[in-house]
C-alpha cells in the first residue's frame, strides 16, 4: 500500500474577485522511499496542494478530497491528531528558512524542544540527538553551532538546520517546498544531494516541490507536472526527460539554461504567463501559450494514462505523437476508470 | 555614438512600430481598469460587520450633530422657566428632558457633540499634518537630521502635558482653539514617532532604491513613495486618535479647563449632568450615552480598518 | 577598439558595523568589494557571477553612486562618477539605469504600472505634455511585451514575470545608455527567466545599451554576455571572453560554479554529481583567509597559495584572472 495516497484533491480560495480555483482534482501516491517531484511554475497550485493535504491552508482557502496517510484520511482528521503527525511522520521545509526559525531561541533550543515534545526525550539526549541531526546534515562543528542562533548561519546552513529539524523524529514522509530556490546554485546542488542522500539512508519519502526541472533530476523517482491547478503529465524520471509528451513538460525543459551545450544562442522560453486562475481560457489551460495548439484545443483535452502509469493531459497522442480527434472523450472516461 | 545630450527623450520610431502589431492592437482598445490596494482594503472593510455598522451610526451621529440643533424648536441656550429640571417628556417637547436652568438636554447634547466632534477632527488633522511630515523627513533623511528632530521630540514629551495647558489658558485665556493647539501639540509626537518607526522600513525597500536610481529627489520621494505606503498604518492611528481626543477634551471639560458657557461638549455636559446625577439622572445619561456611542464606533472602525489594510491578508 | 563607455578602477567598498558593548565598542570593516577594476564597452554585455556575499550587488550599487565607494573611480564617459555632486549624479541616472531583483518589491504597491514607468519622465522632463507621456509610456509596454492597455493595473495585479518587464521599462524609459540588471531573474520562475533574458537580449540589440548583467548562476548569464567576470569575496577572479570562459575556464572558482549547475538530464546528472567539490560556506567575511582567498575550498591549492595574494593578471588570450597555478591548470569541460 502506498504511503501517501491522495484522490480527487481540490483547493480553492474566496477571494474579493470570486472563487479561485487553486487545486482542481489531483490524484497520486507516494510509495515508501519514493521521490515524488511535483512541477510547475508559480501559480500552478503546487504548493497549496501539499498544503491542503497538511492543514495549513490559509483562511481564505477549503479543500475536499481524500488524503490517505497510512490509511487514516487527513483531511478528515481533528487538527490536534493533524498536528502531531505534522510534526513527527510528516516534516516540512519551507523555501524560505528564515521565517521558520524563530531569531530569538538558539539553535539548539529550538531542536531540543521539538524531540522533548514528541518524543519524550531529557534534555541531555535531546541535545546529543540534535547535534547528531546537525552532523548528519553536514554543518561543520556541531557541538559549537548548536548554540548560535539563527541569524549566525548562512542561507545554506539555515536550510540544513530546517532539514535536521525535520528529520528529528524521524518522519515517514519529508516534503520540501522550494528547499534550494532561495539559494545559490553552489548551495542548491548540496540541499538536494543532502535530501537523496538521506532519504536513502532512512528510507524516508519524499516530495519535492520546484519550478526547476533541472533540481529534480538527480534526486526524484517520479514526476508530476502541473499547470494552473491540474496535473498535465505524470511519469517516471526518465519518461519524463527523456520522452517528454505534453508541450508544456517539454517547454519547462528546454526553458532549462544549460552549460553542457555549447552551440545554443537563444534560449528557448515558454511565451506568456500563467493564465489568471479567475478567468481561464476554456478547453485546453496551456493552449494560449502552447506552440502546437489548434482547433480541437478548444474542447477539455482527454487525459490519457498508459500502462506504466504516465498520464498526459493533452490532445496529442502519447504513443504516436499525433493529434486525437476532437470527439476523444471517451479515451478520458474509460483511462480514468482503469487508473482506478 | 551620439554623445548624451542627442539621445532626445521620447523617440516616437519605437512608440509607433511597436504598436502595429494586430494583437496588442485589438486588445489595446479598452484600457483596463486597476484594482488599488485601497479597493481591496475597501472591499474587505465593507465585509466587516461591527465596522460597518459603526460606520453609519457614525454617519448617522454626524448629521444629527450638524442638522439636529436646526430643526429643534429649542435654542441650546434658551432657558425654559416652566420646565426647569424635568424629566424627559415629549409633550412639553423635551424630549431628553431639561437641566436645572430650563435648558433642552437634547439640543445642547446634540450642540456639545459639534465641539466634541470637531475637537476630535481638527486636533487630529493637525497632529496628522505634522505629525506625517515630521516622523516621514525624520526617517527618510536619517542620521543626525533624524537625532535632533526624534530628541526634540522627546523634550516636548517630557514636558507634563497639564501643565502645558493650563499655562496655555492662563497665558491666553481659555480659548476654544486654545484646546486644538494643546491637544494637537501632544498628539502629533506620536504620530510623528509611529511615521519614522514605518519609514525607516521603507526607506530600505527596493521601490524606494529604485525611485532613487531614477533620479528622483528626495521631496518625491517622500511623497510619492514613502507616505502613501505609510498611510495604512496612519489611518488606522487616526480613527483610534479621534476617539482618543474626544475624551482628552472631556477630561479637560470635566476639570473646568475646556470649553466655556454658553458653549458646551460632550464632556461639559457629563461634568454638569454628574453633579445632578441623583436628582435628574437624564441631564448624565444622554450626553455619557452619545459619547461612549461614538468612542466605541471610532474604535470599531479603526480595528476593522487595521484587518482591513493588514497586508499580510492579501490572498 | 573604440573607448569604453564605463571604466571602473580599483572601487573598494567597505561596510563598518560596530560589535561589543557599550564601553568596549569595536569596529569591524567588511570589504564587500575590494578593488574592482573593468571596462565595459558600448553595446556590450558584462556577466557578474558569484556566489552570496561575493559583493557583486554592491558592485553594481557603487557604479550606480547609491552606494558611496570607500576608494577608486568609476569613469562614465570620462567623468569620474564617485566625485560628482549629487544633483550632477542625479543627472546622470538619465544615463546609467538599473533593474532590481525582485520584481514585486522594487514597484511601489501603491502606482499603476503607467505610473511608475512614466516616473522618470515626470521627473526629469517635468515640462513634458501628458500625451506625451502617455505615449511613451505605453510604447514602453509594448517594447517589452505589456499590453499597453494594462497601464491603470497595479503590480499586484501581474505576475512576478510581468512585474519584471514593468522594472525594465521603467529603466528604459530614459534611453540610458547604460543598464545595470541586479539579478533581474532570480526571483523568477525557470520558464520565465528565459523570456526575460531574451528580452533583454533583444532590447540590447535593439537600442545599443552597454549591459551589466549581474547573477549567482553562470548557465544564466551564458546567453547574454560577452564577457564574464567572477567575483568571490569583493575579488575578481576572472574575467574573460565568453566561449573562452564556457570552453575552459581559467580560475578553479569558476569551474566550481559551472559545475554546480543542475543539469537537466537524470544521466548526465549522476555524473556531474560526482565532479562536484565545492562544498562548503565561504570564510567569513570579517576575516578572510590570507593569501589567495579562494584557497580554503580550492582542491589546487599549493604552498604559495597560502601566502601570496595572486594578482589580477592578463592571459595571453587576453583573459583576465587572478590564480597563481592558472597556466599549469587545465580546467576544460
Amino acid at each position: 500500500m502506498a504511503l501517501l495516497e491522495v484522490r480527487d484533491l481540490r483547493v480553492q480560495f474566496e477571494t474579493p474577485e470570486g472563487v479561485v480555483q487553486a487545486v482542481n482534482g489531483i490524484d497520486f501516491q507516494v510509495e515508501s522511499g519514493e521521490t515524488l517531484a511535483i512541477v510547475g511554475e508559480s501559480g500552478a497550485g503546487k504548493s497549496q496542494l501539499v498544503m491542503a493535504i497538511m492543514g495549513l491552508l490559509a483562511e481564505n482557502g477549503s479543500a475536499s478530497g481524500e488524503a490517505d496517510f497510512k490509511g487514516r484520511d487527513l483531511m478528515k482528521m481533528p487538527p490536534k491528531e493533524l498536528n502531531k503527525i505534522r510534526g513527527c511522520e510528516i516534516a516540512m521545509i519551507f523555501q524560505d528558512p528564515m521565517t521558520s526559525l524563530n531569531p530569538f531561541l538558539t539553535i539548539e533550543k529550538q531542536m531540543t524542544e521539538v524531540v522533548m515534545h514528541h518524543q519524550g526525550l531529557r534534555k541531555q539526549e535531546a541535545r546529543a540527538h540534535a547535534v547528531e541531526m546537525l552532523r548528519a546534515v553536514r554543518i561543520p562543528d556541531p557541538e559549537e553551532r548548536v548554540k548560535q542562533y539563527p541569524h549566525e548561519y548562512s542561507g545554506g546552513m539555515r536550510q540544513r538546520v530546517m532539514i535536521a529539524m525535520g528529520l528529528l523524529c524521524e518522519p515517514d514522509l519529508l516534503i520540501a517546498d522550494e528547499p534550494s530556490t532561495a539559494l545559490d546554485v553552489t548551495v542548491q546542488a548540496q540541499i538536494t544531494q543532502l535530501v537523496g542522500e538521506l532519504r536513502d539512508k532512512s528510507n524516508m519519502s519524499v516530495i519535492l516541490i520546484t519550478h526547476d526541472m533541472a533540481v529534480v533530476a538527480e534526486v526524484c523517482d517520479r514526476i508530476i507536472v502541473m499547470y494552473a491547478g491540474e496535473m498535465v503529465e505524470t511519469g517516471t524520471v526518465d519518461d519524463i526527460f527523456y520522452r517528454p509528451r505534453h508541450p508544456y513538460t517539454q517547454g519547462l525543459l528546454a526553458s532549462v539554461p544549460r552549460l553542457d551545450r555549447l552551440s545554443d544562442d537563444e534560449l528557448h522560453a515558454i511565451p506568456g504567463n500563467p493564465p489568471n486562475l479567475l478567468d481561464l481560457p476554456s478547453g485546453c489551460r496551456f493552449r494560449d501559450r502552447c506552440s502546437m495548439a489548434r482547433e480541437v484545443c478548444f474542447g477539455v483535452p482527454p487525459l490519457q494514462v498508459q500502462e506504466n502509469g504516465c498520464m498526459s493531459r493533452c490532445f496529442i497522442d502519447m504513443n504516436n505523437g499525433e493529434f486525437l480527434p476532437a470527439e476523444s472523450k471517451g479515451v478520458e472516461e474509460n483511462a480514468g476508470e482503469d487508473s482506478k | 555614438m551620439n554623445s548624451p545630450a542627442d539621445m532626445q527623450i521620447a523617440d516616437p520610431q519605437v512608440a509607433k512600430t511597436e504598436l502595429e502589431d494586430p494583437f496588442a492592437a485589438a486588445m489595446a482598445g479598452q484600457d483596463v481598469r486597476g484594482r488599488s490596494l485601497w479597493v481591496d482594503a475597501w472591499h474587505r472593510l465593507l465585509k466587516n460587520k461591527a465596522a460597518v455598522i459603526s460606520g453609519i451610526i457614525m454617519f448617522i451621529m454626524l448629521l444629527l450633530v450638524i442638522v439636529g440643533p436646526l430643526l429643534s424648536p429649542w435654542e441650546g441656550d434658551f432657558t425654559d422657566w416652566d420646565n426647569t429640571a424635568s424629566p424627559p417628556n415629549f409633550e412639553t417637547g423635551h424630549w431628553f428632558g431639561t437641566d436645572a436652568v430650563g435648558r433642552d438636554i437634547l439640543v445642547r447634547t446634540l450642540e456639545g457633540g459639534r465641539i466634541s466632534l470637531l475637537v476630535g477632527l481638527v486636533a487630529t488633522l493637525v497632529s496628522l499634518a505634522i505629525g506625517v511630515t515630521y516622523g516621514a523627513v525624520a526617517g527618510y533623511y536619517g542620521g543626525f537630521t533624524d537625532r535632533i528632530m526624534m530628541r526634540m521630540v522627546d523634550i516636548i514629551y517630557a514636558l507634563p502635558f497639564m501643565f502645558f495647558v493650563i499655562l496655555l489658558m492662563v497665558v491666553f485665556g481659555r480659548h476654544i482653539v486654545l484646546i486644538f493647539v494643546a491637544i494637537g501639540a501632544v498628539n502629533w509626537l506620536d504620530m510623528a514617532r509611529i511615521v519614522r518607526g514605518q519609514t525607516l522600513g521603507l526607506k530600505n525597500t527596493e521601490f524606494v532604491e529604485a525611485a532613487v536610481a531614477c533620479g528622483v529627489d528626495h521631496k518625491a520621494i517622500i511623497r510619492r513613495h514613502i507616505i502613501p505606503n505609510l498611510l495604512g498604518v496612519v489611518m488606522v492611528y487616526v480613527t483610534l486618535t479621534i476617539p482618543q481626543v474626544i475624551l482628552v477634551e472631556s477630561f479637560l471639560s470635566f476639570l473646568g479647563l475646556g470649553v466655556q458657557e454658553p458653549m458646551s461638549s460632550w464632556g461639559a455636559l457629563v461634568n454638569d449632568g454628574a453633579q445632578d446625577m441623583e436628582s435628574a439622572p437624564w441631564t448624565l445619561v444622554f450626553p455619557a450615552t452619545f459619547l461612549t456611542v461614538t468612542l466605541y464606533c471610532f474604535n470599531y472602525i479603526g480595528d476593522g480598518m487595521r484587518d482591513a489594510l493588514d497586508p499580510k491578508d492579501r490572498a | 577598439m573604440s573607448n569604453p563607455v564605463l571604466r571602473v578602477q580599483d572601487l573598494a567598498v567597505n561596510f563598518c558595523s560596530h560589535t561589543g558593548g557599550f564601553l568596549r565598542r569595536k569596529e569591524r570593516v567588511l570589504r564587500a568589494v575590494n578593488g574592482i577594476s573593468f571596462e565595459l564597452h558600448a553595446s556590450e554585455t558584462l556577466g557578474i557571477v558569484g556566489e552570496s556575499g561575493s559583493g557583486k550587488s554592491t558592485l553594481a550599487r557603487a557604479i550606480l553612486g547609491l552606494i558611496k565607494p570607500s576608494r577608486g573611480r568609476v569613469m562614465w564617459l570620462g567623468e569620474n562618477l564617485t566625485e560628482l555632486e549629487e544633483e550632477a549624479l542625479r543627472q546622470k541616472r538619465k544615463e546609467i539605469q538599473i533593474v532590481f531583483q525582485d520584481p514585486v518589491a522594487s514597484l511601489n504597491p501603491r502606482m499603476t504600472a503607467g505610473d511608475i514607468i512614466s516616473e522618470p519622465l515626470w521627473t526629469f522632463y517635468p515640462n513634458m505634455a501628458g500625451l506625451q507621456v502617455e505615449e511613451r509610456t505605453r510604447g514602453m509596454m509594448k517594447m517589452v511585451g505589456l499590453l499597453p492597455n494594462q497601464i491603470n493595473r497595479y503590480p499586484h495585479e501581474f505576475s512576478g514575470g510581468q512585474c519584471q518587464r514593468i522594472g525594465i521599462a521603467r529603466a528604459l524609459v530614459l534611453n540610458p545608455r547604460l543598464v545595470i540588471c541586479d539579478e533581474p531573474v532570480s526571483a523568477l520562475d525557470v520558464s520565465i527567466q528565459a523570456q526575460i533574458i531574451n528580452l533583454l537580449k533583444d532590447l540590447q540589440k535593439k537600442l545599443g545599451l552597454a549591459l551589466i548583467f549581474v547573477a549567482h548562476d553562470l548557465s544564466v548569464v551564458k546567453h547574454i554576455s560577452d564577457r564574464v567576470m567572477v567575483m568571490y569575496m569583493g575579488c575578481s577572479m576572472e574575467v574573460s571572453q565568453r566561449d573562452a570562459l564556457y570552453r575552459r575556464p581559467l580560475h578553479p572558482y569558476t569551474s566550481a560554479l559551472m559545475k554546480s549547475v543542475p543539469i537537466p538530464d537524470p544521466k548526465l546528472a549522476a555524473k556531474a554529481r560526482q565532479d562536484r567539490w565545492l562544498t562548503g560556506d565561504m570564510p567569513s567575511p570579517y576575516n578572510p583567509p590570507r593569501g589567495c582567498i579562494f584557497h580554503t575550498r580550492c582542491p589546487y591549492k599549493v604552498k604559495r597559495c597560502e601566502a601570496d595574494v595572486p594578482a589580477l593578471r592578463r592571459m595571453e588570450n587576453g583573459d583576465w584572472v587572478a590564480c597563481h597555478r592558472a597556466e599549469d591548470l587545465d580546467l576544460s569541460i
